[in-house]
């Protein structure tokens, strides 16, 4: 794949990020795939881009006063033990079975949502 | 008693999230379901709280060496860019329709993910 695309991929890999906060591994995990990785490999990369990407979406947010940095605290530590979990959980997922059960989650979810 | 869904909550974004499914937006979809948070206030938590949990996680997979940072750098580059653009028009959104315009995501990402999945069940 061209360096152009992935980079024209990015933006919108960069704007879906800005505008909802989150989705940009949905993005990201396929376009990987199409670029020769394995699911797993594509999911890890996924990780490690959209950390940069998501730096400059939450300075953004802060800088526009639409969130503050208190209002974290209470997930941040159960959330780094979830993470550390995780990197070692992903190798014995069943890729199959999780998403499926994600992405019914994900329709429930918006739905639900949508109706709120 | 109020902290333990919260803690569960989190803990549970941070297992998806540095898995690579992140972009289902559990910790928002937690937040503006159970709590009185606006729909942007709620992005903005996941945002934060994303950062240290997912250099945690890339930190492990870097020692591991499992990261492609060649091909990744140009994606990187462009989801920095994109960003940046998408910051222009960020401020004109209104919460409900901004909770809408996020669950039509959900709904179409998990749709098209269930799909892919048949497809790929089906050339095997």
């Amino acid at each position: 794949m061209s360096g152009v695309k992935k980079f024209l991929s990015g933006i919108a890999i960069g704007i879906v990020n800005v505008v909802l906060g989150a989705g940009g591994g949905m993005l990201t995990v396929p376009l990987y795939k199409k670029m020769g990785m394995e699911q797993k490999e594509a999911q890890i990369n996924a990780v490690a881009t959209i950390l940069p990407i998501t730096i400059i979406s939450a300075i953004i947010y802060l800088i526009n006063g639409n969130v503050k940095i208190s209002d974290t605290y209470i997930y941040l530590v159960p959330g780094l033990l979830g993470s550390v979990l995780g990197t070692f959980v992903i190798r014995k997922t069943s890729n199959k079975l999780l998403t499926i059960f994600f992405s019914v989650f994900m329709i429930w979810a918006g739905v639900r949502l949508f109706f709120k | 008693m109020n902290y333990v869904i919260p803690i569960i909550a989190g803990f549970l974004s941070g297992l998806i999230g540095s898995m690579g499914f992140g972009g289902g937006g559990v910790l928002i979809i937690y937040l503006v379901i159970f709590s009185n948070i606006p729909q942007i206030t709620a992005q903005g938590i996941n945002l934060i709280f994303f950062i240290p949990c997912a250099t945690l996680a890339t930190i492990i997979y870097a020692v591991k060496k499992q990261i492609q940072i060649k091909k990744i750098t140009p994606v990187i580059i462009g989801g920095i860019s994109g960003a940046i653009l998408a910051s222009l028009f960020l401020k004109n959104l209104e919460s409900n329709f901004l909770t809408k315009v996020f669950a039509s995501f959900l709904i179409l990402m998990g749709t098209t993910s269930l799909f892919r999945l048949k497809r790929v069940k089906n050339k095997s």
